[in-house]
This record gives structure tokens, C-alpha cells and sequence, in this order.
């Protein structure tokens, strides 16, 4: 099994035509079991085709053509344009969107979050590189062309959540390559406001009877590390987490913003130093290197290193 | 990215929020013309984008003209905390029946904006909140619906404010809170606002921050308080070498190599993406390692912005080597990078496997780069070694077989201005 989708899942591009996202789309039908990208959409463009992928002008062409509902959306437009992109596919009934695009600003989040919650739609993002169950759907860029992808995930228990879209294929290569694969890798995005923290995914897993223990990659700043910690002290979660902690260097720099948007030590409780010490107070392991996560995680769930 | 507080209080005037009659000067015959102006007892303000400005000296009171010019001559000559202010701000000395609080940050896991207000007012919010949680009054409110005067009653009458100063206070909250989503803010804050002998509310002092990526669509606000696109109100100035930075990556739009901060250690590092930059910045450090630089390559860069970057990394005074790693990429094609780097070395008429300690990027067209780099004779490493043991390598490289246990002594090279940098 696996959370957000499944190989059933169907889902379109927004920016269907952009240079990344012909890409991505690529990518998408070629990995695992391959993708049902049922449409895109780039406004003035129908007609046209992206790799067999039909081109609508309105999401809502794009729902007409495909006879009924669209499960997810990957939203690649530019910044200006992506808060509307987003209330469209709302607006028409799709329940789980990617938002890659980088730099938007907070309002624009906090209003696409607030209308997904009104119509019981999840976003994921902005600013990452979607969800992978490997070996059977990819939507989104995470793990790049689909015969990279198939090197660094293997199907699995473990389930990986990260702030960063690289080092999710970083760490999910480092559990491949000890013998651990993955039930779902979630790219959860870097920016200050994000669509599903770790926290809200953590329900999802729970109830996913593949994921054994989860593998979470954080970073100063925010206050999603502390949520998490609460969730897992209020919760008497069955499931194991090892955290991974970069930029711990940046609390020396209060104030200087490096690698994502959401990364800014503001106060005394977004430090790395601070956020570790929380995670472990709640029984939550920090890793000092990427490479001791599989043994943590073996340890964890009872496997022989 | 902060305002001044001559800045700032423009800001809250133009959303319709009473505040002095204040002015701004860059002289002290300035202060001295707004001072005779305003007529009476003035306090004038240094304008740095710093804390701590009533201890540094930075507050002065004048009861007349003359007084102000000679407080402004000071202020104007006295560095804050590492920075030199840009002007003074000459107020009217109000006199004042009641501070109070008022304020509105992002809570980023409701993902809503949160109003706060307090009757302690002209102290430090997060004090109050503190030690007198019960004075703090807090209400979120939804970015889709329109923000409407009763939201604000409710966070007001938290603290036990009624009467007149209940309706004096809300719509100036109601403004704040619409001024906040509006220009894109991250935090808007009026501290202290003061209640006048007369029973009229004014803004005393105001403190926004702007978010960077509000900035394009602001620019009428920005060109109205005439803040330049170059402006990067950082925590600190960028240096020479971060700008030039800068400009390797507008060199073309193709991916990204930059976001360069400088330190003044001897191995130079061509990192990237996000997250790998801030892992392998770490790694470096905690084998003892002192990193010359921060960066972020990804995206796919032309090989061009690659070696420029390498370039102005190897050219740095004091590197010896460069640490060229990344985790595994997927859309930033490995050969391009081994190629960008290796022509760098080249070009400034070093070998390549001298200069290039180690090469760690993993993923797409590997084989290609590690063929180049095979051909030159620059060490690489694919997926099977980690990142931290690829810093390894490279600062056992660099410094020699020396132990070192504890993460080195780290300095940013412009230490005096800004945040503290001492490890």
C-alpha cells in the first residue's frame, strides 16, 4: 500500500508546456507502472499535445475530456499565476495537488491552503518535488527521470518525509542501498507555509499497513518539528522516526536565511539545537549523518543490521 | 526584508492609521528644520535596522531645536550594533496615559495570520507573553474572507480593554490586520501605541518586514518609500564576493549557481542543491573543516555558470582547494558540472587534480562526468559513499591526516556587521 496515490491514481499538469514540466511529464509516464496523466493544461494552448498528454486551455476542459474526476493536479506554473492554477483545480474537484513552483509569497499559500481546506483537498508543497511509490507511480519530479528514480527507490517499509526534494532521494538511496525500501517518499516542500507538514501526514501512514517506521530530513527554522513532536507525544504513534537535522550551522546566524525560504532562525525555538532537543524528548532519534539512518531504522523495527 | 522605522510608520500612515508628526533627516540641519517645525519637546531617533537602539544611545531626548541638532549630530556618527544608521527620526514628545500592543506575525502551523495586542505595551511582545500571558490577546483570521472590525473587538477584549478605548483601538487593528495581507508582510507591528492625553491612539513606533517574494508585486509601495531593487535589507550587507556571487548566477537563466556567503576558511565549496548544500556545509564542519564559502548549485546550469562559480570560489584569497559535492541529482546533469568545474581549474592554470579535492555528485549523466573526470585525474565518488564521508575526504585533503573532533572555529568574514558569528 502507500498514501496520497496509487498506481490507479490519475492525475494533470498545470503548465503542462513549460520547459521543466515537459520533463516531468516524461518522466511521470515512464516510471513505475505508468503514470494516467489524463490532460494538461496551459491557458491558449489546447489543441496541442506533450508527449501524448492532450493540451487544454481550462482545467475544466481537461475534466470534460476525461468523462470524470481528476484524482491530482502537478502545478508548475510561474509564481504570479499559481494561486489561481490552484483555486481552479479546487474548483473542479481535484482532491490531492503537487505544487512545485518556488517563491511564492506566504498569502498566496495560506490562501490556496484555506480553499483546499473548504473543499476537503490536500495540497502538497509549494516548492517540492511531489510523491513517488516506487516501482509503481511518480507524480512530480522527485527522483528525476524515471531510470534514475527506479536506482535510488525500492518498494518497502519505510515511509520519507523531507523538506528538501533532493535529499529525499539522498536518504531514500542511503535505505535502498541498505536493504530498506520505501511504502511512499513525500517531498513536502521548504517554504515558511507548506500544504501537509509532517504532522498531517503522519495519520496517513499510521493507517498504512506497508510503513513501518518513518524517516523524516528537517531543517532550522519554523515550528513543524514541533508539532511533530507533539503529535507523536499525543498520539502513541506504532510507528518509529529518525530525524535527519541539516544547517545546524545556522544557528550561529540568526537572521540569515540559507538553502530554502522557510529556513530563517527567527527565535530561541526554531534552532536546530532546539528542534533536535524537542524531537528527542519525544522519542524521535536525530541522526548525526545520513549514512546511520538504515541502521537506526533496522534497530528500530527489529530487521538485523 | 525590514523597513526602517521612518519607513515603517510611512507604511502604517498610508493604510489610514493615525501616527505623529514626524520627520526624517540625514543632517543635523535637517533635524534641526523639523525639530523648529514640530515646535516643543522632541525625541530624536537613530533609523538602523537593529535592536537595542535606547541602550546604544541611540534615543535622545531635546527640548528645543538647537538640542535636537546637536542629539542628531551624535546619533548620526554612532554605529549600532555594526551599523551606521541611515538618518534620525525627529518625533513629537507625546505625552502618553497608557501604552499598548499591537501586532500581526504568520503562525505557520495554523497557516493563517495571527493578530496580536496587549494593554503592555513598549516592551518586547514576546516578554509580555512571557511573563504575563494572560495581557496577551491573540485572534487568527482567514486570508479568503475579509477581515472585518469584530475579529479585532474579540482580541482586544481578551486583555479586559473596554469602553472607548475598545472603539478606538479596533479600527486601527481592522487596518493593520488588512495592511499585513495587502503588502505582503511578514510581520506588522505597532509598539508602543499610545493612548494621548486627549484619548486619541497613535502609533509611536512600527516595525514590517516584507517578504522577499511580495517584493515584485510591491513595487509601488517600494518606489513610493524609494527602496531600491538592490536593496537586500539582509541581516548583514553583502560582500564583494557574494555579489560577484550574484552575478555568476544572472549570467544566463539556466538553473542555479550562487546564493554565495562568504567565510574566511581555505576550502572552497561548489554545493548544492538546497538541503545538500546545508548537509555538506554541516559535514565539512563537523570533520573539522573550514568551509570559504557557502553556496547552491542545481537546477541544471550551464556549464558556463558552473566553472563561473568555481572560478570566483578558487579565486577566493586563502582557499587552497574545492570541495565540488552535492547529493543525488536528478534534474542537474552530473557531466555538466564535472565539465564546469574541470574548465575552471583550467582556465586560472591550476591541474584539476590538484585543486578539485573531491568530486561527489551522484545521479544523472554520472558516467559522462566521471568520465571527464577520470581523464584529468581528479578524484570521485559516486552514491556508495556518503556525504559526510565525502567531506571527509576532502578536509583530511586539505588540512592533512589531523583528528579533529570538534566542528572548527567558525567566522563569517564580515563579522562586524549583524548577527553574532562566533562559534
Amino acid at each position: 500500500m502507500s498514501i496520497l496515490i496509487d498506481e490507479g491514481a490519475n492525475f494533470i499538469v498545470q503548465g503542462i508546456t513549460g520547459r521543466e514540466a515537459v520533463n516531468l511529464t516524461r518522466e511521470c509516464l515512464d516510471y513505475g507502472k505508468g503514470a494516467r496523466i489524463v490532460g494538461g493544461v496551459t491557458p491558449g494552448r489546447l489543441g496541442r499535445d506533450v508527449h501524448g498528454v492532450p493540451v487544454f486551455d481550462t482545467v475544466a476542459q481537461a475534466v470534460e475530456h476525461n468523462g470524470g474526476p481528476i484524482d491530482g493536479s502537478v502545478v508548475t506554473v510561474p509564481p504570479a499565476f499559481t494561486k489561481d492554477a490552484v483555486f481552479e483545480a479546487i474548483r473542479h474537484g481535484v482532491k490531492l495537488i503537487v505544487i512545485v513552483t518556488e517563491r511564492i509569497p506566504r498569502r498566496d499559500v495560506a490562501e490556496m491552503v484555506e480553499l483546499a481546506a473548504v473543499h476537503d483537498a490536500r495540497i502538497i508543497g509549494p516548492n517540492c518535488l511531489g510523491v513517488i511509490v516506487p516501482d509503481e507511480i511518480k507524480m512530480g519530479g522527485i527522483g528525476g527521470p524515471a531510470r534514475d528514480a527506479a536506482k535510488a527507490y525500492t518498494p518497502g517499509p519505510v515511509g520519507v518525509v523531507s523538506r528538501s526534494g533532493g535529499m529525499t532521494t539522498e536518504m531514500s538511496s542511503t535505505l535502498t542501498a541498505a536493504g530498506l525500501g520505501q511504502s511512499t517518499a513525500v517531498s513536502i516542500g521548504g517554504d515558511a507555509i507548506i500544504g501537509s507538514t509532517y504532522a498531517e501526514l503522519m495519520p496517513l501512514f499510521e493507517a498504512d499497513a506497508q510503513t513501518e517506521a518513518i524517516v523524516i530530513y528537517t531543517e532550522p527554522g519554523g515550528r513543524m518539528e514541533a508539532e511533530l513532536a507533539n503529535w507523536v507525544q499525543e498520539n502513541d504513534s506504532r510507528l518509529p522516526i529518525v530525524a535527519f537535522m541539516a544547517g545546524r550551522f545556522m544557528d550561529e546566524m540568526p537572521g540569515m536565511s540559507f538553502g530554502h525560504a522557510g529556513t530563517i532562525v527567527e527565535g530561541k525555538e526554531d534552532t536546530a539545537a532546539e528542534k533536535i532537543a524537542r524531537l528527542e524528548a519525544a522519542g524521535i532519534k536525530v541522526a548525526e549523518e545520513i549514512s546511520e539512518i538504515p541502521g537506526l531504522v533496522k534497530e528500530r523495527i527489529g530487521v538485523a543490521a | 526584508m525590514r523597513f526602517f522605522e521612518y519607513e515603517s510608520r510611512q507604511i502604517v500612515k498610508r493604510a489610514g492609521i493615525p501616527v505623529t508628526d514626524f520627520g526624517f533627516a540625514t543632517s543635523a540641519a535637517q533635524a534641526r528644520e523639523v525639530a523648529e517645525r514640530i515646535g516643543g519637546p522632541t525625541v530624536i531617533k537613530s533609523q538602523v535596522l537593529t535592536g537595542g537602539r535606547m541602550k546604544a544611545g541611540g534615543v535622545r531626548f531635546a527640548d528645543g531645536a538647537d538640542e535636537a541638532a546637536e542629539h542628531a549630530e551624535a546619533i548620526l556618527s554612532l554605529e549600532i550594533g555594526g551599523h551606521m544608521p541611515r538618518g534620525v527620526l525627529v518625533d513629537p514628545r507625546a505625552e502618553l496615559r497608557q501604552e499598548y500592543y499591537a501586532g500581526v506575525v504568520w503562525d505557520g502551523i495554523r497557516k493563517q495570520p495571527v493578530m496580536l495586542f496587549s494593554d503592555m505595551g513598549g516592551i518586547d511582545i514576546e516578554e509580555v507573553a512571557e511573563k504575563h500571558p494572560d495581557r496577551v490577546g491573540r485572534g487568527h483570521f482567514s486570508t479568503i474572507l475579509p477581515f472585518s472590525d469584530h475579529q479585532a473587538k474579540e482580541v482586544v477584549a481578551q486583555v479586559g480593554v473596554s469602553g472607548r478605548q475598545l472603539t478606538r483601538i479596533t479600527p486601527i487593528l481592522t487596518r493593520l490586520a488588512r495592511l499585513f495581507l495587502d503588502y505582503d508582510m511578514t510581520l506588522a507591528e505597532i509598539n508602543p501605541l499610545g493612548e494621548l492625553e486627549d484619548g486619541r491612539f497613535v502609533a509611536l513606533d512600527a516595525h514590517m518586514d516584507m517578504e522577499n517574494e511580495g517584493r515584485p508585486r510591491q513595487s509601488e509601495l517600494l518606489a513610493e518609500l524609494g527602496v531600491g531593487g538592490e536593496e537586500t535589507r539582509q541581516a548583514r550587507e553583502p560582500t564583494p564576493f557574494e555579489l560577484a556571487g550574484e552575478e555568476v548566477d544572472s549570467m544566463d537563466h539556466r538553473g542555479v549557481a550562487g546564493n554565495v556567503t562568504e567565510f574566511d576558511g581555505n576550502l572552497g565549496l561548489v554545493i548544492g542543491a538546497g538541503g545538500g548544500s546545508l548537509t555538506l556545509f554541516d559535514a565539512v564542519r563537523a570533520h573539522g573543516g573550514r568551509p570559504a564559502n557557502y553556496c547552491e548549485i542545481g537546477g541544471n546550469p550551464s556549464v558556463r555558470k558552473a566553472a563561473g562559480l568555481a572560478k570566483l570560489v578558487l579565486q577566493k584569497p586563502g582557499v587552497d582547494k574545492i570541495a565540488v559535492m552535492m547529493s543525488i541529482v536528478s534534474n542537474t546533469r552530473v557531466d555538466i558540472v564535472a565539465r564546469g568545474v574541470v574548465k575552471a581549474c583550467l582556465e586560472l592554470g591550476h591541474d584539476p587534480s590538484e585543486k578539485i579535492a573531491i568530486f561527489r555528485i551522484p545521479g544523472a549523466w554520472e558516467d559522462e562526468g566521471f568520465k571527464i573526470l577520470e581523464k584529468y585525474g581528479v578524484e570521485y565518488c559516486d552514491r556508495s559513499v556518503s556525504m559526510h564521508e565525502a567531506a571527509r575526504r576532502a578536509v583530511k585533503k586539505i588540512q592533512g591526516p589531523a583528528p579533529a573532533a570538534e566542528p572548527a572555529e567558525m567566522r563569517q568574514t564580515t563579522a562586524e556587521v549583524g548577527a553574532e558569528t562566533d562559534a
